[in-house]
């Protein structure tokens, strides 16, 4: 049988914004499908596992603190991992840790894994609101994800790194390039949350197949009743283009 | 120059206006028309109450605490309070306005106003009863909340009230004549720390805390295993708790006045925590009897949207105020009291009120919902957003119909069996209900129903 193995990272300390719901999506999208799901949790002081998609959330600043120091240990594990064709999502603060690292208004540094070249810089203010993007992660296949940004960081991406898709409304990496998120091979970053997955599925299934195509190949997936989620998607967008 | 006295007969001759054009009971407009005219109203206007103030604050229970807190003094005193929730600067100079003659003040703040507000008030107690994550949008993280009541506890001349079964208020200092208060009976606890538990890390030295119980979200008997850290000891608490059902709660009530077993006719554990904050911080008062407080605890008759019943067109709706995940993760806790499948009304709404991120939805334990659902109609602005949750949390998609429109989702949900609907909301979906109901006459307006 098919089966998706996904490591939740620091699940204890980065869950601030319902990150259980990105892994409910994911558990719900394979089952219905008769693919096997296995989520591992992985904290402090735990070896990294082998797995098909890791996934980092998003905590408070003391709980970004506390586990950022061990993230940085697990980063050539992690990149080996990626290397090999694991799929990466990291929202948040998990997606600051993505890059080299966070600046704090005191000049103070908190490292990243550095396996992407961002680097993000604390704000004078917060970014709140509802937020849509246009991404293309497949040539010709424009969708939209809704969602809810709230952050401090301003994130900016190094020469040549794309991101995850251009700001329709909402704020995105820094209010001034235009650009939300990263997306680099199978490397998704990106503020959006709200949770992120439930309301964007078609973003779920494009991390199922890229996550499953290392162990699997290239793998088919059944349509599901989206239903009620493109219905939430659509009032999502309504409301945040109504400002 | 204009004198005190005119502004506050302008401020008064606005809250008549407001009410009149009935655009809400003045809860909060002619409170913040004086503070602009005055800003040193507050501090003007209590002074003249001779009985002083309390005040209680909390992220849950701050609206049912302070009306048990009311119902035990009410008898012997005439109170002036902030009924109706309009808990920042505004509603309490609003209501200092509109009470003459009383003598005695309480208030309940808003967690994130109170650093401000209780030095204004300079109440004679303080109550503090939790901090659970809300609306991250507009409060910004718990941290910050909790640094400013570290601020404040230990800065006027109340006697401090704190819930001691919290790790974030039971270290908050205080003066002489600090009380604590905490639940003590395992047999009412949780397995686990809830995953929505927004403090699981000792205050002092970061280790991760050991829960010998956990009565709700991160609350319960805590130690620090590294520092030696812990909950301090109960100087009023709440044993022997036993449930019946959606209709009650009895516990024996110890307190430094001595014992007595109280029958309270609110369900849920969470109710327990309010009396408890209501009884020590009427302990803390020093001249109010025992059997005062549990008469008003026994007598007690639910505050607006917590459990209230209300008859719609010969049938019963139960509402119910479900506005972050620690409080309505207790109230699905509290619906399981009773195993009968239930007709529900789910209402989200996104506004400003309510939070405008709606993520914390996937915080809340719907999955103890899913078996034992007859019917769920979900509405507000977020109608199918919440019906997304309720399909992840198991609810079969079969029985569940998105209404945005409130009151048509009552109707559905009433019109589809017999026994109560079970309405549960966020805030502005609650005050937009009640609209629709008393314009068919079946409550009265928000304003006089606290």
């Amino acid at each position: 049988m098919i089966d998706l193995r996904v490591c939740h990272l620091y699940p204890e300390h980065l869950n601030i914004y319902a990150d259980r719901g990105n892994i409910a999506v994911l558990r719900y999208r394979c089952e219905r499908r008769g693919i096997g799901f296995e989520a591992i949790g992985c904290g402090p002081g735990d070896a990294l596992p082998d797995a098909d998609l890791y996934y980092l959330g998003g905590g408070q600043d003391r709980d970004q603190v506390a586990i950022a120091g061990d993230l940085v240990g697990k980063a050539g594990d992690l990149r080996s991992a990626v290397t090999r064709g694991a799929a990466v999502l990291a929202v948040c603060g998990g997606y600051q840790l993505l890059g080299h690292g966070y600046r704090g208004h005191s000049g103070d540094e908190m490292p990243g894994t550095g396996l992407v070249d961002l680097m993000t810089e604390a704000g004078p203010t917060r970014m709140i609101g509802n937020i849509t993007l246009r991404c293309e992660l497949d040539a010709a296949d424009a969708r939209t994800v809704v969602g809810f940004e709230n952050h401090a960081g301003r994130t900016h991406l190094g020469p040549g790194v794309e991101p995850l898709g251009r700001v329709l409304h909402g704020h995105g990496n820094n209010g001034a390039d235009g650009g939300e998120g990263v997306r680099a091979g199978k490397v998704i970053g990106t503020y959006v949350h709200g949770p992120l997955l439930p309301k964007n599925p078609w973003l779920a299934d494009w991390l199922v197949r890229e996550a499953l195509e290392q162990r699997h190949g290239a793998v088919e997936l059944d349509p599901l009743d989206d239903a009620l989620e493109l219905e939430a998607h659509r009032v999502a967008e309504a409301i945040a283009a109504a400002g | 120059m204009i004198v005190f006295p005119a502004k506050v007969a302008a401020a008064r001759a606005a809250a008549g206006l407001s009410r009149r054009a009935g655009a809400g009971g003045g809860t909060s407009l002619p409170g913040k028309l004086l503070l602009r005219m005055a800003p040193d109203a507050i501090p003007r206007l209590s002074r003249r109450i001779a009985g002083g103030t309390v005040v209680v604050s909390a992220t849950n229970g701050k609206t049912t605490t302070s009306k048990m807190l009311a119902a035990m003094l009410e008898p012997e005193r005439r109170l002036c309070r902030n009924s109706a929730g309009a808990n920042l600067a505004s509603g309490v100079a609003s209501a200092l306005l509109a009470c003459r003659g009383a003598d005695l003040g309480v208030f309940e703040v808003d967690e994130a106003a109170l650093e401000a507000v209780a030095p204004a008030l300079a109440p004679r107690v303080l109550g503090l009863g939790n901090l659970f994550r809300d609306q991250l949008d507009r409060y910004g993280e718990l941290e910050t909340v909790a640094a400013r009541w570290r601020r404040i506890s230990a800065a006027g001349p109340w006697r401090l009230v704190r819930n001691a079964d919290d790790p974030l208020v039971a270290g908050l200092p205080g003066n002489d004549g600090s009380l604590s208060y905490g639940i003590d009976d395992p047999s009412v606890a949780l397995p686990d720390l809830p995953h929505a538990a927004d403090s699981k890390w000792c205050g002092v030295c970061g280790e991760r805390l050991r829960y010998d119980a956990v009565y709700l979200g991160h609350l319960g008997a805590w130690a620090c295993p590294a520092c030696g850290n812990a909950r301090p000891a109960l100087e009023v608490s709440a044993t022997g708790v036993a449930f019946d059902g959606l209709n009650g709660t009895g516990f024996t009530l110890r307190t430094p006045l001595g014992e007595r077993r109280v029958s309270m006719p609110l369900p849920g554990l969470y109710n327990v925590y309010n009396a408890l904050a209501a009884v020590a911080m009427a302990c803390a008062m020093g001249d109010v009897a025992l059997e005062r407080m549990a008469a008003g605890l026994e007598a007690f008759g639910p505050a607006f949207g917590r459990f209230e019943r209300v008859s719609v067109d010969g049938h019963e709706a139960v509402l119910v105020l479900s506005k972050n995940p620690a409080g309505a993760n207790e109230v699905i806790r509290t619906l399981a009291h009773d195993p009968a499948p239930k007709r529900l009304v789910v209402a989200l709404n996104d506004r400003i009120a309510d939070g405008r991120d709606v993520s914390w939805i996937w915080d809340v334990d719907f999955e103890l919902l899913a078996g034992g659902v007859e019917s769920v109609v979900t509405s507000g602005t977020r109608a199918a957003e919440m019906a997304v949750r309720l399909k992840y949390a198991g609810v079969d998609p079969d029985l569940v119909r998105v209404e945005p429109d409130l009151a048509a989702a009552l109707d559905t949900a009433l019109a589809a069996g017999s026994g109560p609907a079970y309405v549960l909301t966020t805030y502005t979906a609650m005050l937009e209900l009640r609209g629709a109901l008393t314009r068919r006459g079946v409550v009265p307006p928000y304003w006089e129903a606290a």
